[in-house]
């Protein structure tokens, strides 16, 4: 058994996160209240969307700042069949959505192929902006700028009659979540983010060694798409609307943040940088309105803070937070180790982004 | 035919808008491998502070010196302050630290000048001229905004082709370590490039308020458009710069003329992806090509 938990990847993870998976739902019906419940479903979203864009900006090292128009694919499929057919099962919705994002990821793709560095940032960038304004011209399939309206999906009846929305759609994004993070992990272990690794750290190399550079990184586009889709059709339950003021230039900007920050090119990361993304505003929103400031002040004093956040962490923990602590801990297991040099991101010596 | 140059008209206008946006971005590009995305929310913080001036009884044209000065201001110390330590990190580093700056901008802005939308004041009429009796398609202060930002390229031309501390800081560009060995202060010359560079998105600021008015995130959508036309242009060129914002304000002042204005940033998109599709190093990059 110890040997099987060892040698294969697959069962280790798979138990791993089956194990997740139970603490998650039982904190979320146990443990948690509606508010935490709202809060924790955010967090569990943005983490499958974050994730993504870490596979494709950490592993595969091409840069998106564009993240939040592909998710609004994912709410808008979700969306505009929920107006067509609102019968139609909840995990069709994602699949579906997983599907068109996918294959909107695959056009991204193959045009990102061929950009580098800030080319590709400034394409994904003008994405990111143009994208939001295709629902407001085609109002009569995307209902405009007032958006769509999406039904709260109701809990089968076998939980019982004490099991809230809140809880069932908390459930959904995090089962939805360990998923995404399952099949994310055995995917970056493997060849296929061996293949990711080499292209990001040496397409030369790669090239010589077989690998075709423009399919890998096609391919992470769609993978990462795909899960930018997943995160957009829960998004949308979430919200409840789907409109084009929820897919604003800040959310794309704030994936990419939040991965930064977390720890570029770890999945954890993306989990760490996404919990900062939601619960950052509570606390410090909690925080400002405690201080009497006038509403101009208090309502920016989040979004100040994560500014700060933001200068701080990379001029600090140049390999985001997540990494900081682990340096923090080697420093503390190693105080006279031979390196006094301040760490950088040594992962990625050629990261090909800006 | 009327509304076709009313178009081209609007289109170079805007145009001359976003090429300063782009030629700051150039700028800095140039000298330190960074792109600014805080370039627009200096310029609407630079803005706010024209306004508090001009508010307070000051001419339009003490608040638009204002402005530059403060842009300056800004671009120097964020350089000094900020960026120095992540010029050797990764490019990833640059990237979020100006996305920071630029959160954090966007986030002080309403706390000192109020966060509801503002009307910004021209210097000069922006009514269109008559001339007899016919209303050519043109205002006063759009003429004003072309002719100040050929006044300002023309000013960083001189400076940078003719002046020893243009010399200078082509040099700190071109290759800062023999720069430093010829005994030029490199990381001065870094410095007052981003100074410079801000003061031309302080101006871009300046003339972009009257039409977008301002607001804590008014400058985001020019900042992309510049990028854009930067991007077509190929970055390391000025004069594609140039040429390539004017270029994407023609087609977007098109698009959404012709078409609808919400599509007018999406056909700057399909613009920008056609012209990287051909060359994807830009259209004015006679640069080494990728190798692989």
């Amino acid at each position: 058994m110890s040997r099987m938990l060892r040698g294969s990847t697959l069962v280790r993870h798979g138990l791993m996160f089956l194990g997740l998976t139970v603490v998650l739902l039982l904190l979320t019906s146990f443990v948690f209240d509606a508010y935490t419940n709202y809060n924790v479903t955010e967090v569990a979203i943005l983490a499958i969307s974050a994730a993504g864009l870490t596979v494709l900006t950490g592993i595969n090292g091409q840069v998106s700042l564009g993240h939040g128009a592909l998710m609004m694919i994912g709410a808008y499929t979700t969306s505009v069949l929920l107006t067509w057919h609102p019968d139609l099962p909840l995990v069709l919705m994602l699949v579906a959505s997983i599907v068109t994002t996918g294959i909107a990821g695959a056009i991204v793709g193959i045009a990102g192929a061929r950009l580098r560095g800030p080319y590709l940032a400034g394409a994904t960038l003008a994405l990111a902006v143009a994208l939001p304004q295709v629902p407001s011209h085609f109002a009569s399939i995307f209902g405009g700028n007032q958006g769509l309206s999406v039904p709260t999906p109701t809990p089968p009846p076998f939980l019982g009659a004490n099991f809230t929305q809140e809880e069932w759609l908390a459930w959904i994004a995090l089962a939805a979540g360990v998923i995404t993070f399952f099949v994310l992990a055995n995917l970056v272990r493997g060849a296929t983010g061996r293949r990711f690794r080499m292209v990001r750290d040496n397409e030369v190399a790669a090239r010589l060694a077989g690998v075709d550079v423009a399919r890998t990184q096609i391919l992470a586009y769609v993978i990462s798409a795909a899960c930018a889709g997943l995160a957009g059709s829960l998004f949308a339950y979430w919200v409840t609307r789907t409109s084009p003021s929820a897919f604003t230039l800040n959310l794309s900007l704030s994936l990419l943040t939040a991965i930064v920050i977390g720890g570029l090119g770890s999945l954890v990361g993306a989990v760490v940088g996404s919990f900062i993304l939601v619960y950052l505003p509570v606390w410090t929103g909690g925080f400002a309105s405690s201080l009497n400031l006038s509403s101009n002040v208090a309502n920016n004093v989040p979004l100040a803070i994560y500014g700060i956040v933001l200068i701080v962490a990379i001029l600090v923990f140049p390999r985001g937070i997540a990494g900081g602590f682990a340096s923090i801990l080697r420093g503390a297991t190693r105080v006279l180790g031979p390196s006094r040099r301040s760490p950088s991101l040594p992962t990625a010596p050629e990261t090909p982004s800006q | 035919m009327r509304l076709f140059v009313i178009y081209t008209v609007d289109g170079i206008t805007n145009g001359m808008v976003y090429a300063a946006v782009a030629l700051a971005l150039v700028m800095i590009w140039r000298a330190t491998r960074i792109i600014n995305y805080a370039q627009g929310a200096m310029a609407m913080f630079t803005t706010y502070i024209a306004l508090t001036v001009i508010r307070h009884g000051a001419p339009y044209w003490v608040g638009f010196v204002v402005a530059l000065a403060a842009g300056m201001v800004i671009g120097a110390v964020t350089e000094r302050v900020l960026v120095r330590p992540v010029e050797s990190r990764p490019p990833l580093n640059a990237v979020i630290l100006s996305l920071g700056v630029l959160i954090l901008l966007e986030a002080i802005a309403p706390m000192l000048f109020g966060g509801q939308t503002q009307s910004f004041p021209v210097p000069v009429s922006n009514i269109d001229i008559v001339a007899g009796t016919t209303s050519l398609p043109v205002a006063p202060f759009g003429l004003f905004t072309v002719g100040a930002v050929l006044v300002a390229m023309l000013l960083l031309f001189l400076v940078f082709q003719r002046t020893t501390l243009g010399l200078r800081m082509r040099a700190a560009a071109f290759n800062p370590e023999i720069a430093r060995l010829l005994g030029i202060r490199v990381g001065r010359m870094l410095t007052l490039g981003w100074g410079l560079a801000a003061l031309l998105g302080a101006l871009a600021g300046m003339l972009a308020a009257p039409s977008v008015y301002l607001y804590p995130s008014n400058m985001d959508e020019v900042l992309v458009f510049g990028f854009t036309g930067a991007i077509i242009g190929g970055l390391e060129s000025p004069v594609g710069a140039v040429a390539g914002a004017v270029g994407v304000g023609l087609a977007l002042s098109y698009v959404s003329g012709y078409i609808g204005a919400d599509l007018a940033p999406l056909g700057g998109f399909v613009i920008l992806i056609v012209v990287l599709m051909l060359r994807p190093q830009g259209l004015f990059s006679f640069g080494r090509q990728r190798q692989v």
